[in-house]
């Protein structure tokens, strides 16, 4: 009954959560098992650069959850990423120890830098990764709760909800990059040694964190779509379509977008948390209004409502950008923002909706 | 009211917090026990400067089917807007039953409280199927965790099979409820306020851009559900009004013109005017 | 043109002069000639004058210099004033070369030509008895000079030197006729701090009650020493409670600048959300590349003056008017190309326009190049305005602020008082009802759109004086516009205006304690959490229409 429900009558997602499956099979093992100068070797970069990606489209699932399926526009959601992502280098940090520039048992480098002289309370906790991994979740899951009953109470929706939300994660980039908030400032995060005891430079480390983030992705997937399959996610589809007739029916509107809103951020956060080791660095860089509005255009361009067109224009746009960066940077503004003009005027559903309408076409013939 | 006054508020011995009293009782039936069922007394509601409701009082007995009548800004929408909670007026008080302080009450409280309304546009959930349409609509547990996780029962589907027989879109319940013509629309919305099965239904213009078959079907249907229901019908299609009207009430710059039956009403000489005079 | 003048009083001055000193130098051959056909008069000319000064012995030199002061000439503090610091050269040649150094420019003494880089110039030496004959005339010459400023300097520089009885009795003869009121309190409070200092006890007591109503730092310094190591209890406990109320007025007008810094940043909030007001508040419109528009209003300033380097004067002037057409045009494009397909979906326009403004930003990097570009502010709008000695507010900050209540009053009587006004007005309450009545909608959103970008574009020709001019000037500024336009109250032009200059003052008030930084985050959440309690502004639209 569940499968069928989750799985079977998905033709699409089945589609694309089997390539994902199949990509955490293979590419491991042609990373780890075949010999470097073989054609069919998968290097190291090209591990990490898929590892993102990964993290990508898990992010990019958070955000069309509640934009596609509850018309919620947040221009902030770089900001749970980004939290959860401090959160994942918090607990890094903590793991260098003594092995620091200053070879500080307890303090950061940059904080020994700001000549201080103990760990601030925040920082307490977080050398244990059980606690780190909570933090991930609660602290972007708190911050959404907050701001999102306060919003949501108020009736702030569309454009307004928009552009304070991207108030918001302009705010914290701003306070992050304040060396006094104790995030390291405009560096941020790096220099990163290990996790939970394992090299982080080491390739099966790197390959782990890789299948980490296939099967976050997976299970992620699952949870959004039990989500849109049940009750609760046709009254979130109802309450975009038609909000005060959801009221009229007896729905509390604003409790559905708040616990929907908290679980995106929570998502989003995971997403930070497992990008952070595989990059090693984090900064304030990512909190930039810029990251959050290009997630967006992700799942415009996937295909929004979806929730494997979220996956497949997540991958998609950034294969484009790793693309055109390395070869030709400065085109690749002018792609981006033309792909926005592009999706928004001709594209309404994506990559996913062009198949749809060639694959109806077909039919019809 | 003065700080000092809320301090001296909150230490009367006889006071009874909001917080120790028990929530709504939604299930419980309402009590009628003095006859009327809706109370609307003495509302006022300005925009502005202007007064869309000007001491409007207006009472609903249980199980009437109640035509409001009115020319255009007569405050026939803003009236429906104070009863379903979603404008707060300005002064004045409405009560569901004997108990229920509908101005402190938000619209899905009202709505689970039993009072359900039919839009003027028909407003449906477009990318659902009519089937998800009433699904949704059905009166049970509307929390966030249990719509996540609960699915209906055999009882409420029967109900919904019902009325989808009754609103006639049996054959079309897996449809796209935005495929639907204008007076299929119509229909399902009447249906979902059905599924809610409200103790007072609030109907503007139901029939608007029906086929005269429809609309005598909307009659008949509507005709029906008084005596279970209260309806209260917004109109301005007359000869609809004239028949399945008993009691009708004229609505003018936001106050009770006039009210009666049909034949009293159309006689009264400040109705005509209102009507026809200007 | 009878505006342009009215705006640059200080630029148009200058020409003037300039254009007179041209004459000058101009007729000096002429004068040359009539020389050698009359017979030598008994008077030689000032230039002469200044030419013998390089020549002959330090006493012929006094001489000159003597016969230089009964000459009535503007240049002459100049040249004095440059012989005592050591600053004024003179060539070997016959009729010698006579310049005037500041720093490392050179300035020709007689004609102001530039003289940058010339070889061959020599100090003219002076000797102490010289040097002290020269102080006091410079500072006749100054106490008397016609122009108030140059008086009032002139007095202010005897303060901070330190006043003697010589300069004393210089100040006393002058303080009767001194017609400025400036310049007279001034000279009190000089007088005053010389009595302070050589007077008896009822004079010191006087002089104290003369500098508590003085804001010099050097009358606080007087006052202090008193206050602390004078022998008279009387006179310490005066001196204490003067230096009390001179804190209380330091005090007041810091609040004063404070507040003037407050709005000017208010004014530049305001230019930088006011056209979005139009395209937001009016239209329903999103432009996310409202402020791209603003950076191609500053690059057209720079253009101007590239252009024109001539006219760096000018440049300002004529890059309103450009900036206005061309982020119009640029703005009209917009709408007519994308967001007239979006009308009624205001997330894509959104999506949309955020789109465009990555296009402009990359159009810019490409074109021009990713580093910032240098615009030259006109001398006219450099400098500052010093109202007394705490409280100094620079020109281009008066300028800007000016500027955005002008802009913002000009749009308010296009919107109320023109045709035009009344159609976007009408469009934006009800389109088909308007079109029924016969306005070409489309046409009206094209030029509203078109208005508000033009705005955006005029005030990137302000920002250009205060900021840097980049690729990413104006990221810098949409948030806060939007900021700005919602708490106001969207659709509300007066309630823009208000809410920018809160916006400003309160970001200013915050930053002493709280620092640039976090001064901005603590008004972002403020506003965040002002517009959960209040969404729709401060000056909310209401009505039926408004509630839908």
């Amino acid at each position: 009954m569940l499968t069928q429900r989750l799985l079977l009558s998905d033709r699409g997602g089945m589609l694309v959560l089997g390539l994902v499956l199949l990509t955490t099979i293979i590419v491991p093992i042609l990373n780890l098992a075949v010999p470097t100068d073989s054609p069919l070797y998968v290097s190291n970069f090209t591990v990490g650069l898929l590892g993102k990606f990964l993290c990508f489209a898990l992010l990019a699932l958070s955000v069309d959850l509640i934009w596609g399926y509850a018309g919620i526009l947040s221009l902030g959601h770089g900001a749970f990423f980004s939290l959860g992502g401090y959160a994942m280098g918090m607990y890094l940090m903590r793991q260098i120890g003594d092995r620091g520039v200053y070879g500080h048992p307890e303090l950061m480098d940059f904080m020994v830098v700001l000549n201080w002289e103990s760990l601030p309370w925040y920082w307490q906790g977080f050398d244990m990764f059980w606690f780190a991994m909570l933090m991930v979740l609660l602290v972007p899951g708190l911050l959404a709760l907050v701001f999102g009953w306060l919003a949501f109470r108020s009736r702030v929706t569309g454009v307004y909800f928009a552009i304070i939300t991207q108030a918001l994660t302009y705010a914290l980039m701003l306070a992050f990059f304040r060396n006094e908030m104790g995030f390291g400032g405009n560096n941020g995060l790096n220099d990163f040694k290990e996790i939970l005891g394992f090299d982080l430079a080491a390739k099966t480390t790197r390959v782990g964190l890789f299948v980490a983030s296939s099967i976050a992705l997976i299970l992620g997937y699952m949870a959004c779509r039990y989500i849109v399959t049940s009750r609760m996610g046709r009254v979130i589809i109802a309450i975009r379509d038609a909000e005060s007739r959801t009221r009229f029916s007896g729905y509390q509107v604003e409790s559905y977008k708040l616990w929907l809103f908290v679980f995106s951020a929570m998502l989003a956060a995971v997403a930070g948390a497992l990008y952070v080791p595989q990059v090693g660095i984090i900064n304030p860089g990512e909190f930039s209004p810029l990251n959050s509005i290009e997630m967006v255009v992700w799942v415009a361009t996937g295909g929004r409502g979806t929730l494997f067109g979220a996956i497949v224009g997540a991958f998609s746009v950034n294969y484009a950008k790793t693309f055109f960066t390395t070869f030709s940077p400065e085109t690749w503004l002018f792609i981006l923002g033309g792909l926005f003009v592009l999706v928004t005027l001709l594209l309404p559903k994506g990559i996913v909706g062009l198949f749809d309408r060639f694959s109806r076409k077909g039919d019809k013939q | 009211m003065n700080p000092l006054e809320q301090l001296r508020e909150t230490w009367r011995r006889d006071q009874v917090f909001d917080f120790v009293q028990p929530a709504p009782d939604f299930s419980a039936r309402v009590d009628t026990t003095h006859g009327p069922i809706l109370y609307v007394e003495d509302v006022s509601v300005s925009f502005d400067g202007f007064k869309a409701l000007n001491n409007l009082n207006l009472y609903i007995d249980d199980g009437e089917l109640r035509c409001i009548i009115g020319p255009n800004g007569a405050g026939k929408t803003t009236m429906m807007d104070v009863i379903t909670g979603k404008t707060r007026p300005d002064t004045g008080s409405v009560w569901f039953g004997q108990r229920m302080n509908l101005l402190k009450l938000s619209e899905h409280e009202i709505a689970r409280g039993g009072i359900g309304r039919k839009f003027q546009k028909p407003t449906i959930f477009e990318a659902l199927s009519v089937f998800e349409n009433l699904e949704l609509a059905t009166a049970s547990n509307k929390h966030v965790w249990y719509t996540l996780n609960k699915s209906l029962t055999g009882e409420q589907l029967d109900r919904i099979d019902e009325v989808l027989k009754l609103i006639g879109l049996k054959e079309q319940f897996r449809m796209e409820a935005g495929a639907l013509s204008h007076g299929q629309k119509q229909w399902l919305e009447i249906g979902m306020l059905l599924m809610q099965n409200p103790r007072v239904l609030l109907v503007d213009e139901p029939v608007a851009g029906m086929t005269g078959e429809e609309v005598e079907h909307t009659a008949e249907l509507l005709t029906s559900l008084a005596g279970r229901h209260s309806v209260i019908v917004v109109e301005h299609d007359m000869a609809f009004v004239r028949s399945i009207a008993r009691k009708v009430t004229v609505l003018h710059q936001g106050s009770v013109l006039a009210e009666g039956s049909m034949d009293q009403v159309q006689n009264d000489p400040r109705v005509v005017e209102v009507y026809l005079g200007e | 043109m009878n505006s342009i003048c009215r705006l640059t009083p200080r630029h148009a001055v200058q020409q003037w002069l300039t254009r007179l000193l041209l004459l000058c130098v101009c007729s000096l051959p002429l004068h040359a000639s009539a020389q050698e056909a009359e017979p030598a008069p008994a008077q030689p000319t000032f230039d002469e004058l200044v030419s013998q000064l390089a020549t002959g012995n330090l006493r012929q030199r006094a001489a000159t210099v003597e016969q230089l002061a009964t000459h009535q000439d503007e240049r002459l503090a100049d040249i004095l004033n440059a012989l005592v610091a050591g600053d004024l050269l003179a060539s070997k040649d016959k009729p010698p070369v006579i310049a005037i150094r500041s720093g490392d420019q050179l300035t020709n003494a007689l004609d102001g030509s530039d003289l940058t880089g010339a070889a061959g110039l020599r100090r003219i030496p002076v000797n102490n008895s010289l040097r002290t004959q020269l102080r006091g005339m410079v500072a006749q010459l100054n106490l008397t000079h016609p122009n108030s400023d140059k008086r009032y300097d002139a007095v202010q520089r005897f303060i901070r030197d330190g006043v003697d009885g010589e300069t004393a009795a210089l100040l006393r003869e002058r303080q009767p006729t001194e017609g400025s009121g400036r310049v007279s309190d001034a000279i009190d409070a000089a007088l005053a701090l010389f009595d302070l200092q050589t007077g008896d006890r009822d004079q010191r007591m006087a002089a104290i009650d003369t500098l508590s109503g003085s804001l010099e730092q050097e009358a606080r310094n007087a006052l202090r020493s008193v206050a602390e190591n004078d022998e008279d209890a009387e006179l310490r406990s005066a001196a204490a409670k003067a230096i009390e109320s001179i804190q209380g007025r330091i005090e007041f007008y810091r609040f004063i600048e404070n507040v003037f810094f407050g709005l000017s940043l208010g004014s530049i909030l305001l230019l930088a959300a006011i056209g979005l007001a139009i395209t937001f508040g009016v239209m329903g419109v999103i432009n996310m590349a409202h402020g791209e528009l603003i950076m191609i209003g500053a690059y057209t300033t720079w253009g101007i003056q590239v252009l024109f380097p001539d006219l760096i004067e000018w440049s300002l002037l004529i890059a309103i008017p450009a900036a206005f057409l061309i982020t119009a045009l640029v703005g009209i494009a917009i709408e007519r190309g994308v967001i007239r397909f979006l009308y009624g979906r205001p997330l894509e326009t959104l999506l949309a326009t955020f789109g465009l403004s990555l296009v402009l930003q990359q159009a810019v990097r490409t074109l021009f190049s990713p580093l910032n570009r240098s615009v030259t502010s006109p001398e006219w709008i450099s400098g500052t305005l010093s109202i007394n000695p705490v409280l100094s507010i620079t020109y281009t900050r008066l300028y800007i602020l000016l500027f955005g209540l002008a802009v913002f009053f000009a749009l308010l009587l296009v919107m109320k008082r023109t045709t035009l006004g009344l159609k976007v007005r009408a469009v934006s309450q009800n389109r088909a009802m308007a079109r029924a009545v016969g306005v070409r909608s489309n046409w009206i959103d094209a030029l509203t759109f078109g208005l508000g970008s033009g705005i955006a574009g005029v005030a990137g020709v302000a920002l250009s004086q205060i900021t840097n001019v980049g690729p990413n000037l104006g990221q810098a500024y949409i948030i806060d516009s939007f900021m700005v336009v919602v708490f106001g109250g969207v659709g509300n032009l007066w309630g823009t205006l208000v809410s920018a200059m809160s916006l400003g003052l309160i970001n200013n008030f915050l930053e002493p304690w709280a620092g640039a930084m976090l001064a901005k985050v603590l008004v972002l959440i403020m506003l965040i959490l002002f517009i959960q309690k209040k969404p729709k502004g401060l000056f909310p639209q209401k009505g039926r229409a408004a509630a839908d």
